[in-house]
């Protein structure tokens, strides 16, 4: 069984979020950064154990620069056989997929797992297109997948309970936590990770349709008001004119 | 307290392990891919394993046996062993950071990874036999076998070779006589590296295990300091040790203190990390807690506490990652690893202290993990080497003079 777990690296969770100064980009000045959680814990973990289970191997596939090698060759770390970077900056969801596609339609995978998003752009999309755009089944938000022979059952998350539904390889899933339990790397497998290939791919020409044009941080949170309660013209004015709720 | 889903007591309100390294001169910079994966898996661990549990095993003075078991599938125990042996095969930095991460979280914890790793198992691959590396290595390395360090004894610390343990040749086995005290995790330990003088004086190292007729290992009771650390005490009543338990190549004092060198090597290490939560809590603080209508980092006093402990940890980081490229090419002195010893562990000392006033009151309770980490590094400060000792070897170091008789 080939597995092919798409991570991606996003800052860590207690980073400053801050943007340039004309509001265009993120602002990456000290900040230090993780491989995405649902990727790491969930995605790659059940990818693991699947490997573990069945025999076949795992690759990760990163689209990045080579700053992102040292996430990637945690994920070697914790288990994984193989990596692939394709050396580009991930300017977009579609520019991603479009990479990854590319890479999965050439090594024919029986599963692309992702985790359901990143912990900071929270599109939730790079794995639905890859999905389109190799032309198999998607499952999205899953929490928990068994597979027999080729036939996956997976249970997905959806307001207010579970779904559960049938799929035969191959397919693209996005995980969600519950599908596995994370794994901190040993030092053996933190040895073993140096060893292992982190292949290197230039990337093809990808058209965006999109482009982020401006970011803004949410309004800071105002002080509390403190409004003497003989005065309620004035609260009532407050609520209606600056709260806008009444 | 509650008991958690894999059976641990984990501390009611457990408050969330907020630590973030800290690294002023951009050391990281200085640091191979290995090393940094190896400290955010060790200080993941910690933050899942150990910070939820510690101060409440620290409070009713029982070790945290179930760690033993994690603390050896992270790798943390003989890490820059061969692998061969079922070891890391990692370098002396990666050891000095797995140190410093474990010691983050409690000195006691770090002691039960330094002792079996640096005193137990560093002495079997150094100075044993082939088969006995096999025998015991990779047991000691899975957790299977808890090992201990016997060279202090009630009478003698800081002059080990006045030791009174001795062992008598008795054809196949050598009958071992004598009591070792401080001992970590000796209650709880399978076998015990023990060091004795034989008939002709010479101090000889042997593998004493646990049923052996005529070996005990009592626990020492009252401690104010490692409180979730199991200290005891080895005691020797004509035990017969077989031949083949013998560490067949090392004779002198040289053998112990070659593993005292290693040991004293991760504290270096292991105290930047209790140093640097002191200050990480210290800092978080005193933006947090206000006193006359703004937070208590905008006074000057505090400013001057908080800046003198990154400058001293910075210094710290320093010398240890020096002593460590040296470690790797095999050239760091015994002399230089006392410098780094006695100057890390007091820095890491004079911080915990710091940091207790700017916590203020809260400071002295298990809200925070200060008072925890100051008890502990008084211990610190004197197994493996005294303050005092340690100054010594580096005064006889520089004058060539030996001021210790």
């Amino acid at each position: 069984m080939k597995l092919l777990v798409c991570v991606t690296k996003t800052p860590e969770t207690t980073a400053k979020i801050a943007f340039t100064a004309n509001g265009t980009a993120f602002d990456t000045n000290g900040v230090q950064y993780i491989m995405n959680p649902y990727d790491e814990w969930y995605a790659l973990v059940r990818a693991l154990e699947l490997k573990e289970a069945q025999g076949g191997s795992v690759c990760l596939i990163n689209v990045g620069s080579p700053s992102n090698d040292t996430v990637i060759r945690k994920g070697l770390a914790i288990g994984a056989d193989e990596a692939v970077r394709i050396n580009a900056e991930p300017k977009s969801s579609l520019y991603v997929a479009k990479q990854i596609a590319n890479y999965a339609k050439s090594e024919g995978f029986d599963i692309v797992f992702a985790g359901k998003e990143s912990i900071d752009y929270n599109g939730s999309e790079v794995s639905a297109m890859i999905a389109e755009l190799l032309d198999v089944p998607f499952i999205s938000y899953a929490s928990h997948m068994e597979l027999e022979g080729n036939v996956a059952t997976v249970s997905r998350d959806i307001e207010g309970g579970t779904e559960v539904v049938e799929v035969a390889t191959p397919f693209v899933i996005s995980a969600a936590k519950g599908l596995a339990e994370q794994r901190i790397p040993n030092m053996r497998g933190i040895m073993m990770a140096k060893r292992k290939p982190l292949k290197v791919v230039e990337p093809i020409a990808a058209d965006d349709l999109t482009e982020a044009v401006g970011y803004e941080l949410p309004p800071a949170k105002s002080a509390v008001k403190l409004i003497d309660p003989e005065n309620m013209d004035e609260l009532v004015r407050l609520l209606s004119e600056e709260a806008k709720v009444i | 307290m509650s008991n958690s889903n894999n059976g641990t007591i984990v501390t009611k309100g457990a408050k969330e392990d907020r630590f973030q390294g800290h690294d002023y001169y951009n050391i990281d910079e200085l640091l191979e891919e290995d090393h940094l994966l190896a400290r955010q898996a060790v200080r993941d661990w910690v933050k899942q394993e150990v910070s939820p549990i510690i101060e409440t095993y620290a409070e009713k003075a029982e070790c945290p046996t179930h760690l033993f078991k994690g603390l050896a599938e992270i790798g943390a125990f003989g890490p820059s062993l061969p692998a061969e042996y079922g070891c890391g095969g990692m370098d002396e930095i990666a050891y000095g950071i797995i140190m410093q991460e474990l010691e983050r979280g409690d000195s006691g914890i770090r002691s039960m990874a330094s002792v079996q790793g640096s005193l137990v198992m560093y002495p079997i691959y150094k100075f044993g036999s082939e088969e006995q590396r096999r025998k015991y290595l990779p047991k000691l390395a899975s957790g299977e076998l808890i090992g201990c360090f016997g060279l202090t004894e009630p009478d003698h610390g800081s002059n080990p070779s006045g030791m009174v343990t001795n062992i008598k040749d008795d054809g196949d086995a050598y009958i071992l006589n004598g009591a070792k005290m401080w001992i970590t995790n000796s209650p709880l330990a399978d076998i015990a590296v023990v060091w004795a003088k034989d008939e002709s004086g010479k101090i000889r190292g042997l593998i004493v295990e646990k049923g052996m007729k005529g070996f005990s290992a009592p626990e020492i009771h009252g401690k104010w300091s490692l409180r979730a650390s199991i200290t005891g005490e080895l005691v020797f009543e004509d035990v017969r040790v077989p031949k083949e338990n013998l560490l067949p190549n090392v004779a002198g004092l040289k053998g112990p203190l070659s593993c005292l060198s290693k040991a004293r090597y991760g504290i270096a290490w292991g105290v930047i990390g209790a140093a640097m939560d002191c200050y990480d809590s210290a800092l978080r603080y005193s933006q947090e807690r206000e006193q006359f209508g703004k937070p208590i980092g905008q006074f000057q006093l505090t400013q001057k506490k908080l800046a003198e402990m990154i400058t001293e940890i910075t210094k710290a980081q320093l010398l240890a990652w020096r002593l460590g490229t040296l470690a790797n090419k095999g050239k760091a002195t015994p002399a230089q690893i006392s410098m780094a010893k006695r100057n890390n562990v007091n820095m890491a000392l004079v911080i915990a202290r710091e940091a207790r006033q700017i916590h203020g009151g809260m400071g002295i309770t298990n809200e925070y993990p200060i008072m925890r980490h100051m008890m502990n590094l008084e211990t610190v400060l004197t197994y493996e080497g005294t303050h005092d000792i340690h100054l010594l070897i580096t005064g006889m170091d520089v004058t060539g003079l030996n001021a210790f008789k």
